[in-house]
């Protein structure tokens, strides 16, 4: 299936109809995560592989035209190498250890601890979590900075000095021709939204339990603000979301996690470690893993929005300037 | 607090980077982040200290033992590697300001210094960590601020570079993360000392031999070894000017430190020298990047275009310092790294200032320019001149300690082909001089006047470490030494 969708993306020339097929092969490695019990990782390709990256292709599509031009030439060489590449990638997984082999050495050296000890040690239930947040905090702490840096850079590029501010007027204008247009998609979407929202809040903090945690959090809940966004335009939203808040948000997430960090080295421990926050080193773990994951889910939400604005943003701006265009 | 400093170096740049968005102020955002890299500095000072007085220093995140935690592990190579980009850094900083208003709209500014934060946090991270996995995270947050910063340039060109470097950037990038993988299906750790450790046992599998041949080609790729550099001059042209001088002197230098990390710490020097003919590839793509990368040096119109190519040849020297594998080999490389960012940082923060003036560095424009512009135009001629290997510059130091490394190996037909290639550095060289000195300007070109001090300052601080350190070659030539035989341990 997998390999189908793949091939079937590279042969096709209509782009919408390929970012479609991307999102089913996201939502298809997300399955094919689940069968390998790594119901984490399912979680965060359906949500950002599935979700997120097709409402974000989407909106390119909209700006550069749904077609591929064909390339001038082929690339030979460059089919020779790509083959080559694989080729390799195939001759390495030959010496490798069957999945699932109990005595592979993966299984067998650092993973033990995370296991057995991560209870005790940690006292979180779901040991994705313990190592993602906990054993590994400082990759996971890069990886927030990793998403706040990309929102830094969509925005250094795209991002506009003033976003058009809409009267009232044009707002209502623009209310009735999106409502004739997808009357039934909004009324569905302004009952789930709240529900979306909702789940988005259970996903974070329930994160130390079940499957779930910051990263997937955010992106439900940015997911509900671009629903909005979709449906009832970006000047309403607008009015809704303060964009340089949801900027200077995605920065203190940032902060929460590192300062929680800063804390534990003034408490006496090192960078990171939740044990010395509190008395109880299992409450200070819990403390730790609470906070920081808030900080993950404000930053990763919130880079979802500036994201999705900037680039719709860019789109609204076009058109404004094609009808000035056309007037003058 | 100085038990802390290896995690400081990295945190303080990385958490000054959201705190610029509160800032907001532009001026007041630049002092800050000058003033964030000055405490960079600092620490890497205080911590190549710690290093040479008492050993390599690790330091433990979240209070868990490597291998199940992360581990922060300076040594020399660490320590020289931070002290280089924390310094750079700073001295770039100091001229940011006045340039960035004459290239980047003034809104764009805080966001600006931001992303040049997390680029300085993100190569500090990468060379202080223990951890391979580390590393990748923190090779993310460097590639992607710079790709950003990269088309902050002017015009639609600097996009197409910063999209030219972000495919090859990443394919890179997935490429190491491949490499890291595989590692760990093989040995189950992340930890770079433990790898080291358990690498041997399984040092036959196909497995590891994939795993290291996907590192070295992802690793080449981001230090823009020659043929995999085609992303590397236009990134260097089209970016604004400070963005150059930073990462002419730093960023290839970090994968270049990835390169002898993994290939000396990680893979060990014997499975990395033997199982592929890794020595004859390196010295035969290094020369034939310092021979192609120079011509084609020759031919550029565009001065940021010419000293990119020369960038890549100078990837070219170090390859081969590499390349001979021996510990005198790896001291060259390792001196040329500290010497090539001096070098080059100075150049291009030079040539920063004649963009500020003539807002143009095309070489038509160089007319005549020595007499409009005496101070610029005597830095760019000492940068060149050092580039060169002339005598009491810095570029001299390494590149006699590379022919005595090669001449050691019983090498000198390479060595002639070393000295060779430094004549085709003193055509390049000598082409800018001719138009700037010789030429008269053409009738009606606007008259410029020195650029202002502010940018001045900083590079004649570069171009006084290229004397200075040309001159007085102990501190430069122990740090490199200690940290080559550390790296060889007890093997020769």
């Amino acid at each position: 299936m997998l390999l189908c969708v793949a091939v079937a993306i590279v042969r096709m020339k209509d782009l919408l109809a390929v970012v479609m097929l991307l999102g089913v092969y996201g939502l298809l490695s997300a399955s094919f995560f689940v069968t390998m019990d790594a119901v984490d990782v399912a979680f965060t390709e359906a949500s950002v592989g599935a979700g997120i990256s097709t409402v974000l292709m989407l909106t390119t599509i909209a700006m550069t035209g749904r077609n591929e031009s064909a390339p001038p030439y082929k690339h030979l060489l460059a089919l020779v190498l790509v083959v080559m590449t694989g080729a390799l990638l195939v001759y390495g997984t030959m010496d490798m250890p069957y999945f699932g082999f109990a005595e592979a050495p993966a299984n067998l050296h650092v993973a033990p601890r995370y296991i057995q000890d991560s209870m005790a040690e940690v006292g979180v239930p779901n040991l994705v979590t313990a190592v993602l947040a906990s054993y590994r905090g400082f990759d996971t702490f890069g990886e927030v900075m990793v998403i706040f840096t990309a929102g830094l850079g969509v925005l250094a590029l795209l991002g506009l000095a003033k976003p058009p501010k809409d009267g009232d007027a044009e707002i209502d204008l623009l209310h009735d021709k999106l409502h004739e247009q997808h009357l039934v998609l909004r009324v569905v979407c302004k009952m789930l939204i709240p529900f979306i929202l909702l789940f988005a809040l259970y996903v974070q903090f329930h994160g130390d339990f079940g499957p779930g945690g910051g990263f997937q959090a955010g992106v439900i809940f940015a997911a509900a603000i671009i629903l909005y966004g979709m449906l009832f335009g970006l000047s309403t939203a607008r009015r809704v979301i303060n964009q340089p808040l949801v900027l200077l948000l995605s920065g203190i997430g940032a902060m929460l996690y590192g300062m929680v960090g800063v804390v534990s080295m003034l408490k006496g421990g090192d960078f990171l470690d939740y044990s010395v926050l509190l008395s109880d080193p299992i409450a200070g773990q819990h403390l730790g893993i609470l906070l920081i994951e808030l900080g993950v889910g404000i930053t990763v939400a919130s880079v979802m929005v500036i994201i999705f604005f900037n680039f719709a943003g860019r789109i609204e701006y076009l058109q404004r300037k094609r009808s000035r265009d056309k007037q003058g | 607090m100085l038990a802390h400093l290896p995690v400081l170096q990295v945190i303080v740049p990385l958490l000054a980077a959201p705190s610029c968005l509160i800032i907001k102020r532009p001026v007041l955002v630049w002092m800050f982040t000058l003033m964030v890299s000055g405490a960079a500095f600092l620490i890497s000072i205080a911590l190549l200290q710690q290093v040479l007085a008492s050993g390599t220093i690790s330091y433990e995140m979240g209070g868990w033992a490597p291998p199940w935690g992360i581990e922060y592990r300076i040594d020399e190579l660490n320590a020289i590697l931070l002290l280089i980009i924390s310094a750079i850094s700073t001295v770039v900083l100091l001229a940011a300001q006045t340039s960035i208003t004459a290239e980047i709209s003034e809104d764009r500014h805080t966001i600006f210094y931001a992303l040049y934060l997390l680029s300085l946090a993100g190569m500090l991270g990468i060379v202080s960590t223990g951890d391979a996995f580390n590393v990748f995270v923190f090779l993310e947050i460097s590639s992607l601020s710079a790709y950003a910063m990269i088309a902050m340039g002017q015009g639609r060109r600097a996009l197409w570079a910063s999209y030219q470097y972000l495919i090859m950037g990443t394919i890179g990038a997935t490429f190491i993360l491949i490499s890291i993988g595989l590692m760990y299906q093989m040995t189950g750790t992340l930890n770079m000392a433990d790898l080291a450790d358990r690498l041997p046992q399984v040092a036959n599998t196909k497995t590891v031999l994939v795993a290291f041949a996907f590192f070295i080609v992802g690793v080449c790729l981001k230090l823009a070894l020659f043929p995999l550099h085609m992303w590397l001059p236009n990134a260097y042209s089209y970016a604004p000017s400070i963005v150059t001088a930073f990462f002419a002197a730093t960023s290839t230098k970090v994968a270049l430190y990835l390169l002898i990390r993994f290939t000396f710490s990680v893979f060990g020097y014997s499975f990395s020298f033997t199982t592929l003919p890794l020595q004859e590839l390196f010295l035969g793509l290094g020369l034939l990047g310092i021979f192609i990368a120079s011509a084609a040096a020759i031919y550029q119109t565009n001065l940021k275009h010419l000293f990119a190519y020369s960038s890549v040849a100078q990837i070219g020297y170090m390859i081969v310092g590499f390349s001979v594998g021996t510990s005198a080999g790896l001291m060259a490389t390792l001196l040329h790294v500290f010497n090539h960012a001096l070098i080059k940082g100075a150049l291009f923060l030079a040539l920063g200032a004649v963009m500020y003036r003539v807002n143009s560095v095309q070489l038509n424009d160089f007319k005549g320019l020595a007499r409009q512009m005496p101070l610029t135009m005597a830095a760019i001629v000492v940068g060149g001149l050092s580039l060169i290997g002339v005598p009491l510059t810095v570029g001299f130091v390494s590149k006699w300690y590379l022919v005595m490394a090669v001449l050691d190996n019983g090498w000198w037909p390479v060595a002639v082909l070393i000295l060779l290639g430094s004549l085709l550095a003193i055509v390049y060289v000598w082409k800018i001089v001719e138009v700037a000195y010789f030429i008269d300007p053409e009738p009606g070109t606007p008259q410029v006047s020195e650029a202002p001090m502010a940018l001045l300052v900083p590079v004649w601080l570069l171009v006084a470490g290229n004397i200075y350190f040309g001159i007085d070659t102990r501190l430069g030539v122990q740090m490199a030494q200690s940290a080559a035989q550390s790296l060889f341990g007890g093997s020769p």
